[in-house]
């Protein structure tokens, strides 16, 4: 393959621009090997091709403590079109992008980082389409892998504690199952609100920068934003639930693969009792843990919601998958969300 | 290692008739990765059949393609065998339309056993889903668990030890559950915010209560309506309650044949109801608050005839039901309801039922609460003999698509 590539540079007589190839995203058959689509001019998937955008979430899922590398990709010349509810909407021929990945060590996070998958997801006529690819050991080469995988993962975490996660790669049904809104597959994080911070945290807005560059048409003056989960300046309530809506959000919403729970976590979902106050299980079954409302005011103990954020137990815990291990920062944001509740 | 598995897939494809294939699954090595691949591979009209055997399986399986059937070679054959799952919530999950769950076993789910969500056509034949470790309250919530799905069937299910309820129809429609049976478990059957089903011909027995018709608040699908339960053995269910509490079912008193909460047009007709030691049918309101202006929490339209009633009522486990049996003559009476006629409407005003309650067989005892959320202390039992005359029109037949019909009775 690279001798192809070579050869046919020696034919023309110059070193092709690296260039994402828009027609193999769009093609029916997603390709057996990620770098087929030159999302990245190197082979370890690190350095992204011209027109790869990277963006952050000014609140991420949590994925057992992975690092995420986020980018988007548009058709040249292409914008997505600004809405206020919901994810952007982006053109056909879109791509996102992400990496997980684990440093070695998460007290120098830039060294010796392991890539463990990369996603994307591709709009394509018909919808968006959900694509995993798996890396190898070598780092040198991700396949793809449609029906999911176990990896083992070791990494010393911020405390300096060793870890093992035994990392989970969905399969197709399960990239389906949380980016399903009603028929169609969507993506769940680059909405207007949680793009509405700087890159990595720091200077303007991501939507003005898109917007500057001719990604983003018809931005307002005044776009939503949703909270950082971890911004201590923020009330802890905004933080709260704009960590449920992204870590919940996308099945627990009246669309959504939970809808039938009744539970809604959206950051503005108006209903109290959907938002999980003095809400009664459906069926929770034995997740409820014996307990009787999803959240009890001031009552964080007695709160299902906060009892399956801290299980780790298949059943029990929720999400039902996208974790093995327990996100501890994260549920004691909600924890103190709760228990500051009247 | 992938293009291995890709291979072995390709070389157990058989096309049979026109385009519709079978995609054969052994067990062994690897049940994962090659069962889980079948179910993403399969294209509409495929069989994807399981061989006999053991399935050691880490994760849950699911599918998301339509008109696919997953068939194994009998439920005492095939077993999914999911005691040593790490990751989500169901054994098998099925997500698409008209698919077909037949011939086979799931055991030990850590979660529910077969799900389906938003399915129109899911049909479970002959299927057997059990915690083989005996009914225990870190057992998975539900066996056969289609919900907010249309034209479900539900034919020939065995279904062991849920900690919840054994069949759990949810926020579905147009409903069949027959000769099925539910043992060990909280609730044998449980028919919750549904409309239109018949379930017949099934036997409840063990359970803490065998077949439950409930209605809750503040779902996407609530006021349920047009069920009849009829020609059902509903024997025998003195199990202690093992769910978890904060659950409805948890509230379901041991003992309890078959209960109605909430709910309009529910027929109990033709039914063998013995030997269970508190009610034998037990109609009664939503008893929590809810703050849901849509929900109405009464039974409403309720006609119970023709059963048969023997040896119930003789231990009755709930509070109070001693002291009714009691008064009662030391038995408690066949039929119960708890009396409520209305409701506060939240932030409205007061509403009563649209329909009543026709014994047509009893006797039975109303407690007289008459009002939603009275305290159970303030029942006054007394004896109600005088609806024998009247009914009401049994809600209809249902009728699911002659083709879901055929499918399920083909091999």
């Amino acid at each position: 393959m690279k001798r192809a590539v070579a050869l046919f540079a020696l034919l023309i007589g110059a070193a092709p621009v690296p260039q994402v190839d828009g027609a193999r995203l769009l093609a029916d058959d997603a390709a057996p090997v990620l770098s087929a689509y030159h999302l990245f001019t190197d082979n370890g998937g690190r350095v992204p091709a011209l027109g790869m955008t990277r963006y952050t979430l000014n609140t991420p899922l949590f994925s057992d403590y992975a690092e995420k590398f986020r980018y988007v990709w548009l058709p040249v010349g292409r914008a997505a079109k600004y809405t206020d509810k919901g994810v952007l909407e982006f053109p056909i021929g879109t791509t996102i992008v992400k990496s997980f990945a684990y440093p070695a060590d998460f007290r120098v996070p830039d060294a010796k980082v392991r890539l463990i998958e990369t996603r994307l997801l591709v709009r394509r006529a018909t919808g968006w389409v959900p694509i995993s690819y798996v890396w190898n050991d070598a780092q040198t080469e991700a396949v793809l892998k449609r029906v999911g995988a176990r990896v083992a993962v070791a990494f010393i975490d911020a405390a300096g504690a060793a870890q093992q996660i035994d990392y989970a790669v969905p399969n197709v049904n399960q990239c389906k199952q949380c980016h399903q809104q009603g028929n169609d597959a969507t993506p769940i994080g680059p909405t207007a609100a949680n793009l509405n911070g700087g890159l990595d945290g720091h200077g303007e807005s991501q939507l003005a920068t898109w917007a500057a560059q001719g990604l983003l048409a018809g931005l307002p003056a005044n776009p939503p934003r949703l909270a950082r989960w971890d911004d201590p300046a923020t009330p802890v309530a905004d933080r709260a639930r704009a960590y449920l809506e992204v870590n919940c959000g996308h099945c627990h919403s009246p669309a959504g693969f939970a809808s039938n729970s009744g539970l809604y976590l959206q950051h503005d979902e108006p209903d109290p009792e959907h938002q999980g106050i003095g809400k009664r299980p459906v069926a929770a079954g034995r997740g409820s843990g014996g307990l009787s409302f999803a959240i009890a005011p001031g009552d964080p103990d007695a709160s299902i919601l906060l009892h399956r954020m801290e299980s780790s137990e298949p059943g029990v815990m929720m999400p039902q998958f996208g974790r093995t291990v327990t996100h501890a920062k994260g549920v004691a944001l909600v924890r103190a969300y709760i228990a500051g509740m009247k | 290692m992938l293009k291995s598995v890709l291979l072995l897939a390709a070389a157990s494809i058989a096309v049979s008739a026109a385009s519709a294939r079978t995609i054969t699954v052994k067990p062994g090595a690897d049940a994962q990765e090659r069962l889980q691949t079948a179910l993403i591979d399969a294209k509409p009209g495929d069989r994807v059949q399981l061989k006999a055997g053991r399935y050691a399986l880490a994760d849950g399986l699911s599918l998301d393609i339509a008109n696919v059937t997953v068939a194994g070679a009998g439920p005492a054959r095939t077993i999914l065998d999911f005691t040593g799952q790490k990751g989500e919530g169901e054994g098998l999950l099925i997500t698409s339309g008209n698919v077909l769950v037949r011939d086979l076993a799931v055991e030990n789910p850590k979660g529910n056993g077969i799900k389906s969500k938003g399915s129109d056509g899911i049909s479970f034949v002959n299927v057997r889903v059990e915690w083989t470790g005996g009914p225990k309250s870190t057992n998975g919530a539900y066996g056969v668990y289609p919900v907010s799905s249309q034209h479900v069937l539900i034919d020939n299910v065995l279904v062991k030890g849920a900690s919840d309820a054994g069949i759990y129809v949810g926020q579905s429609q147009q409903i069949i559950v027959r000769n099925s049976r539910a043992t060990g478990n909280v609730a044998g059957i449980e028919i919750e915010n549904s409309y239109f089903a018949d379930v017949h011909d099934n036997v409840a027995t063990g359970n803490t209560g065998g077949i439950l018709v409930f209605d809750l608040p503040n779902l996407p699908q609530q006021a349920g309506h047009s069920i009849r339960l009829f020609h059902n053995q509903v024997i025998a269910n003195n199990h202690p309650n093992f769910a978890g509490a904060g659950n409805i079912v948890a509230s379901v008193p041991s003992g309890t044949g078959i209960m109605v909460m909430a709910n309009r047009d529910v027929h109990v007709i033709d039914n063998d109801i013995r030997d269970n030691g508190g009610n034998a049918v037990l109609i009664v309101a939503y008893p929590n608050k809810f703050t849901d202006k849509n929900y109405n929490p009464l039974p409403r339209a309720i006609a119970v005839r023709g059963n048969r009633y023997v040896g119930n009522g003789t231990r009755p486990a709930f509070p109070g039901g001693a002291q009714i049996a009691a008064a009662m003559g030391g038995t408690l009476p066949p039929v119960m309801w708890d009396g409520v006629t209305g409701y506060m409407v939240p932030g409205g005003a007061a509403a009563t039922a649209d329909g009543g309650i026709l014994v047509n067989d009893g006797p039975m005892v109303n407690l007289n609460l008459k009002m939603q959320g009275a305290t159970p202390t303030a029942a006054r039992p007394e004896l109600a003999m005088s609806f024998a005359m009247v009914t009401l029109p049994e809600p209809e037949a249902i009728v699911l698509p002659a083709a879901q019909e055929a499918r399920a009775k083909a091999r």
